[in-house]
């Protein structure tokens, strides 16, 4: 049975060294939402995503994937992963779009398993819902800075998760194709389903696009759905940065409107 | 000389082993270019060279040791120094590339130390620097052929893992591939082709092979593939264009091959640049 929630995280706690890094952080990110986790440097934004991807261990608290303990959670292959750093690869790189999608296959391929025709269909699926498919035999330092973040979600896509998560997804990308960028986001969260945790420090372009925000500065602000953060929003981003609420009413379908 | 192919057996050793060659360090040198390891394959021929000038040593001063082909105790260094280049590039984590002239210059060191206690330069040590034609013996041939029935099935068995790794080692670990095991094979592989490289094109030489005929199909290949099927073809090229003339000609054969590769590079750079002129003009003429 499927658990109501992707990630839930509880009470959790982490510092470097001497400093508290997160405090006491709860969130929970529903089945086939859309989650932004906004904040600004230093926040904690890439601890909390280490995190979840169990790069780090937890010291406080608990966090679950699909119900799941993190420390007993093995099915990885359900978790996609962009990075920041996917935009800072050798440009020079002599490799096609498909070699780069169909990299993304390797691990759940498994060691000495080939490339099948079903594979390559695959791949074109992959590309198409990012919209990149017609530039599937392109070299991948031909494409622009939003291209090439689109390939790599593909790539991400191709082994099929069901939650993917990305960290700063827009670094590389052009101001003016941010936007498209975001929507094409939004389709695959809507139309296929696919649960999404973005981590950015934009928060203009992204409110309307996502069904839920969450900000982060050591304490997670707030957590709730978009037309609620856009209230709080009104009121000045500085009181409810400096406030302490925890919203956590995740009880309405995200397509919704909360009132 | 085709007649000659078929008359002397040396001819068929340097030739085959030749193809063999022209074949490998291209396939191994595709990986290390992305990966910008290319002075690997020059450090490692540096330690290859310690390992031939201690075999030597060791015939001149122990009879038994007379038949000992150097090709062994060359291979024996040049795996040794790759297993060291990881140990240090693990010490240096912020400075990897500081490896790299460290074994080159511990090989170098311990070669020439080597050569003195062995009285110097002989022709054999020559046709170890610089490649010789006349050099490859049966038994080569033979540990080169078993080198490149294994170096060619590992790297199809681990294609796409070796792919991933170089793309993207960051995302290769993430996504829990064996990355440290897969490199340290990745790595033996090369200190192998490398150590069986030098009879034909020579210590000095061997990293050019690795290096030249992937810097020219990196220039006009389309996709990671045809790099590699495009470095063999050009690998091939140079290694065969070059064992022959350097036997008309009587050349050393690794700097011919060298030569040849270097032209076949600059030849794919005019191109490049023609492609892209003429691309501009007719893009021009359409607007």
């Amino acid at each position: 049975m499927k658990s109501q929630s992707v990630i839930e995280i509880n009470n959790l706690s982490y510092r470097y060294e001497k400093d508290t890094v997160l405090e006491n952080i709860n969130v929970t990110v529903p089945f086939r939402s859309f989650l932004a986790i906004v904040g600004p440097n230093g926040s904690g934004k890439s601890t909390l995503l280490k995190l979840i991807l169990g790069l780090l261990k937890p010291q406080k608290g608990e966090i679950r994937l699909f119900g799941q303990e993190i420390n007993k959670f093995k099915d990885w292959q359900q978790i996609g992963y962009v990075s920041q750093k996917a935009n800072s690869f050798n440009t020079g790189f002599p490799a096609t779009v498909f070699e780069v999608v169909s990299s993304g296959l390797t691990k759940k391929l498994g060691l000495f398993r080939f490339f099948k025709k079903e594979h390559t269909l695959k791949v074109h699926e992959a590309l198409e819902a990012v919209g990149m498919r017609k530039f599937t035999n392109r070299n991948i330092g031909e494409l622009s800075g939003g291209q090439q973040q689109r390939v790599f979600i593909a790539r991400a896509l191709v082994s099929e998760p069901e939650l993917l998560i990305l960290d700063e997804p827009t670094v590389g990308v052009d101001a003016e194709n941010v936007n498209s960028f975001y929507h094409m986001l939004a389709d695959l969260n809507k139309q296929r389903g696919i649960t999404l945790l973005l981590v950015t420090h934009d928060i203009g372009t992204i409110s309307d696009k996502v069904t839920h925000v969450a900000c982060l500065n050591k304490h997670l602000h707030f957590h709730g759905e978009t037309s609620e953060f856009e209230k709080h929003q009104s009121e000045g981003m500085s009181e409810f940065y400096g406030t302490d609420v925890h919203l956590l009413s995740h009880q309405h379908d995200h397509g919704g409107v909360l009132k | 000389m085709i007649q000659g192919i078929f008359q002397y057996e040396f001819l068929q050793n340097a030739f085959l082993t030749g193809i063999l060659i022209g074949f490998l360090a291209p396939l191994l040198g595709v990986f290390i270019v992305v990966r910008r390891l290319s002075l690997i394959a020059d450090a490692l021929s540096h330690v290859t060279l310690a390992g031939i000038a201690a075999s030597l040593l060791l015939e001149k001063y122990f009879v038994v040791l007379s038949g000992l082909n150097p090709l062994y105790l060359g291979m024996v260094f040049s795996v040794g120094g790759s297993l060291f280049i990881e140990k240090l590039r693990g010490v240096y984590k912020h400075y990897q590339e500081l490896a790299i002239p460290i074994i080159l210059s511990g090989g170098i060191g311990l070669g020439v130390i080597f050569i003195s206690l062995a009285d110097g330069f002989n022709t054999d040590l020559y046709s170890y620097l610089f490649g010789s034609v006349s050099a490859v013996s049966r038994t080569d041939l033979w540990v080169i052929f078993a080198i490149s029935i294994v170096v060619i099935v590992t790297v199809i068995l681990l294609y796409k893992e070796l792919f991933l790794l170089s793309f993207d080692e960051e995302h290769a670990k993430a996504s829990g591939i064996a990355a440290k095991s897969i490199h340290f094979i990745f790595i033996i592989m090369v200190a192998l082709v490398i150590a069986a490289s030098m009879r034909i094109v020579g210590i000095m030489l061997v990293s050019s092979l690795m290096t030249l005929p992937v810097a020219a199909s990196i220039r006009i290949a389309k996709g990671f593939k045809q790099t590699i099927f495009l470095s063999i073809i050009f690998g091939e090229i140079a290694v065969l264009g070059g064992l022959f003339s350097s036997y008309y000609l009587d050349l050393a054969p690794g700097g011919t091959i060298v030569m040849i590769a270097v032209a076949i590079l600059v030849f794919t750079i005019i191109y490049k640049k023609l492609m892209i002129k003429s691309q501009v003009s007719q893009g021009g003429a359409a607007g």
